[in-house]
């Protein structure tokens, strides 16, 4: 159920991938491609898999069936560490950010993190420019800039589910797995925020997993509904509402 | 290596583990239970050596050292939570692990102050000093075996409250889940004040027990305390059971390994080899932690 | 000069403050008995130790109950190259117990870092005390009653100093001030660590591993170099020990002297480096102090760290607001053990 429309390659690509909690199945047997222009979301009930699935994307868990694919590479079971080095690159559905350490920092950090100065690594901070300025970048991005001196912990909710995003923009990655940002958001901020993943996904391979439902179809290019571990339905939100299996399944409530 | 030698080591590493798991039963009650590292429990040891000491020394009847080490470490582990370690519940390990050392310079700054620094040999109860023939040219302490056949009592009455009363069926519980006790609306403070009462206790059953056998001197708790660690980490936190299994494994490695390992090595004790048996121990401890947290005896990982 | 690191000085003020404080060391031989020229030796010994550990503890937030191991293998180290009558040039004693702490700490950094928190505590809990079976059963290093070693000979290029041949009050002087070079060298190497790019990184490590992992970093890696540099420094620390004590005994790779390294800590506070420096100085001053009201020392020694824990959550740092600017985290020790 690969969705296969010919067109542009898959950035990061899974086969079969399954994750198995003793004897419970967490993730069965999901295959699904994420390309560039293509943002693609999962849905699903709560417990459904989605950040188990997102785990295994990013090297947090190991599969224990099936492979993971990074621009045709073979990356299964790669560290987190090591995936995001390679470029995919996770935000957190509970924030999970440096509290203590100032905007700026949480985020140069993270630029710090792939480009790895060893020759330099005993260099201060501030004399390292590169990394600043693609932290600045990053910030710029998300809409942050002018909170870069600021206390992490003392941001505001929503200012902190950005912040999130632009550690992940500040890897300059090629693949963003977003887990569920909009969480706690108020409408306007949600506004902000669809807006601003439809400009990433120009650029990024974009997977995206979110519970609110008018905002995965305003946003979304691709779905994925996963259910109990297992992707039901892989389609455009069209194809994916008019799915029956979808409709009684999960949407029946909410359609 | 006669089979005469061979038993009384076996008899004499069945001794030591369950004197260690007197003292290891109570240290991981304390830990599973109340999540606190107390290093002073090898202190509760030595006090209880040295109650015994003082109750033989003005009575001259050994029999009654043994309850009153009970009675006293019921009272001081009552008092120790009470007044202390309630206060250390939410506290990082890094305070708990200084606040229990505190304990430990304090506790022996008092016995030197109450009884000094002298060693005192603590005589075996004039009953009980023979020997007990077990084979034809074998035959073993009898205060030895009392020691076990006590030990195993203790043992068994402490399996017994565990499993069969209402006290201990909370306990066990808390020690696989401490949030169970105040979602089950249970009074908390009664549960850690007995929990800290019983490990104190069997700590000082045990020192009394081994006052005959070793003497009283200071530090002597200091020893028995890293070991008793090792055997609460293989066993398991939280688990008398595998606290059980593991103290004998650990009495039966030391006392084996102690007798025999120069045997091996060829080299005179005092070689290198002679540091194997507690390399072994630790080694096993570290290869637990890191393979196999929850022990390897059950115990909530 | 002014440190990025929140473990260092915070503002002109403070580094000016630390300087002032090594200036006033270095010149209290001039003006103190000698008796006092060895108690403050051994109180910068016991810095050094604690400086060593502050690494772990307030850097990477890494509490480990077996870094004492490593001060002792030092002094060990010491004493097998130059047992008592046959000493060796402090040019190779020194380095030679530097690296054997350094290979010591990679091995048992590379098998405790694999666990966290509680479990690293007993990790590193074990392996400081197979260090101390090794020296305690066996021979090697005179057993439980230790041995006398010969002092490492002051020799550079060619000269040698040797401490008796100066007057009686000043032959505590070179080992005194070969401490202080040591222990100033000991806090700028630090600094410089801590204000780097690895500084940071352990920085990011102590407050939220997990998400270093994720964003790339490869944390074990960072956490093992910053173990090994502590062992290391932690070993200079054992070959000044010898050097002032001529004497090792089991007691020097013993669990306490980790636990001790620890409490120092904690007197002078996790917020600040400097403040493992004034809790050793504490320590040994606490030691003093309980010995002029009462010979119960130890007595005294645990009702103040009793108390030191229960009531100084931040330590004596704590104490000081001037001397460090109001960082925009504001106050409180943060979990140094998750």
């Amino acid at each position: 159920m690969t969705g296969s429309r010919g067109g542009p390659a898959a950035v990061l690509a899974t086969e079969g991938l399954t994750k198995y909690f003793g004897r419970l199945a967490a993730v069965r047997d999901v295959t699904l491609a994420l390309r560039v222009n293509a943002l693609h979301a999962v849905i699903g009930p709560n417990g459904a898999g989605k950040s188990t699935f997102v785990d295994l994307l990013s090297g947090r868990l190991r599969p224990s069936q099936g492979r993971v694919l990074l621009e045709g590479r073979d990356v299964s079971g790669a560290p987190a560490w090591r995936m995001a080095r390679l470029g995919v690159a996770r935000s957190f559905q509970r924030t999970n950010i440096f509290k203590p350490l100032s905007v700026l920092e949480n985020v140069r950090l993270a630029a710090q993190a792939v480009r790895l100065p060893i020759a330099r690594l005993l260099s201060t901070p501030p004399r390292q420019t590169a990394l600043i300025e693609a932290a600045r970048r990053a910030l710029e991005r998300v809409g942050l800039a002018d909170a870069e001196q600021r206390v992490a912990g003392a941001l505001s909710h929503g200012a902190q589910r950005q912040l999130e995003i632009a550690m992940t923009l500040a890897t300059e990655p090629k693949v963003l797995l977003l887990d569920e940002p909009l969480a706690g958001m108020g409408p306007e901020e949600s506004e902000r925020m669809a807006a601003l993943l439809k400009s990433l996904a120009r650029e990024h391979a974009v997977l995206l997993i979110e519970h609110d439902m008018d905002f995965v179809f305003k946003v979304a290019d691709q779905m994925t509904v996963l259910v109990e571990g297992a992707a039901l339905a892989t389609g455009s939100p069209a194809e994916v509402r008019a799915n029956k299996a979808v409709q009684t399944a999960y949407l029946g409530a909410q359609a | 290596m006669s089979i005469a030698i061979f038993l009384s080591q076996i008899l004499n590493g069945l001794q030591y583990g369950l004197l260690l798991f007197l003292i290891a039963s109570g240290l991981t009650l304390i830990f599973g239970v109340l999540g606190v590292i107390n290093l002073a429990h090898g202190s509760l040891f030595m006090i209880g050596a040295y109650v015994a000491f003082l109750v033989v020394k003005a009575s001259g009847s050994l029999w009654l050292a043994l309850p009153a080490c009970v009675v006293v470490g019921l009272a001081l582990g009552a008092l120790l939570e009470r007044f202390l370690f309630r206060y250390f519940y939410n506290r990082e390990h890094l305070d708990q692990v200084l606040v229990t050392f505190a304990l430990i310079l304090i506790f022996e700054e008092l016995r030197s102050l109450l009884v000094g620094n002298d060693f005192h040999s603590v005589p075996v109860p004039a009953a009980l000093d023979f020997s007990v023939p077990i084979t034809a040219g074998f035959s073993y302490a009898a205060y030895r075996l009392v020691v076990i056949g006590v030990c195993l009592a203790l043992a068994a009455a402490l399996f017994w409250w565990i499993e069969r009363t209402k006290m201990g069926a909370i306990v066990r519980a808390a020690a696989e889940k401490p949030e169970m006790v105040d979602v089950l609306g249970i009074d908390a403070r009664r549960v850690h004040m007995t929990v800290f009462a019983v490990g104190a206790a069997l700590a000082l059953a045990a020192g009394g027990l081994a006052a005959p056998l070793t003497s009283v001197y200071p530090n002597m708790g200091d020893g028995l305390l890293i070991v008793s660690f090792v055997v609460v980490v293989i066993g398991g936190f939280g688990s008398v059971s595998g606290a059980f299994w593991a103290a004998l494994l650990v009495g039966l490695i030391d006392t084996l390994g102690k007798a025999y390992g120069s045997a091996f090595s060829g080299a005179a004790a005092g070689g290198l080899a002679a540091a194997l048996p507690a390399m072994s121990i630790y080694m096993v401890m570290i290869l637990v932690l890191v393979l196999r947290p929850s022990g390897l005896f059950g115990g909530r990982s | 000069m002014i440190g990025r690191n929140r473990l260092l000085p915070q503002t002109s003020a403070g580094w000016a403050a630390l300087a002032a404080g090594a200036v006033a060391l270095a010149l209290l031989p001039l003006f103190a008995p000698a008796y006092y020229v060895g108690l403050v030796t051994t109180a910068m010994i016991a810095a050094m130790l604690a400086l060593s550990l502050h690494l772990l503890v307030g850097g990477a937030g890494l509490v480990s109950l077996g870094h004492g191991a490593f001060y002792g293998l030092a002094a060990y180290t010491v004493f097998l190259m130059s047992p008592e009558g046959a000493p060796r040039p402090i040019w190779q004693t020194l380095p030679a117990a530097m690296l054997v702490a350094g290979l010591a700490a990679l091995v048992v950094g590379a098998l405790s870092l694999r666990t966290k928190g509680f479990f690293f505590l007993m990790v590193t809990l074990a392996c400081g005390q197979m260090i101390f079976a090794i020296f305690h059963d066996t021979r090697l290093g005179g057993g439980a009653d230790g041995a006398y070693l010969a002092k490492p000979l002051l020799s550079m290029f060619g000269f040698t100093l040797d401490p008796l041949s100066l007057p009686r009050a000043e032959r505590g002087w070179p080992v005194y001030y070969i401490a202080l070079v040591q222990l100033t060298a000991t806090y700028l190497a630090l600094a410089l660590l801590l204000r780097s790019l690895f500084g940071s990184v352990l920085e990011g490590i102590r407050v939220n591993e997990s998400r270093m992992e994720a964003m790339g970093f490869n944390t074990g890696r960072y956490k093992l170099a910053a173990f090994v540099i502590a062992g290391v420094l932690a070993g200079a620390a054992g070959h000044m020990w010898s050097l002032y004590s001529g004497f090792v005994n089991p007691e020097v790779v013993g669990w306490r002297q980790s636990a001790e390294a620890l409490l120092m800590i904690l007197l002078g506070g996790i917020g600040a480096l400097v403040g493992a420096v004034v809790g050793a100085f504490a320590f040994v001053a606490l030691g003093e102090i309980a010995q002029m009201i009462t010979s119960r020392q130890l007595l005294v020694e645990g009702l103040a760290i009793l108390a030191a824990v229960v009531l100084l959550r931040d330590g004596f740092m704590g104490l000081k607001p001037p001397w460090r600017a109001r960082s925009p985290r504001g106050g409180g020790r943060e979990s140094a053990l998750r």
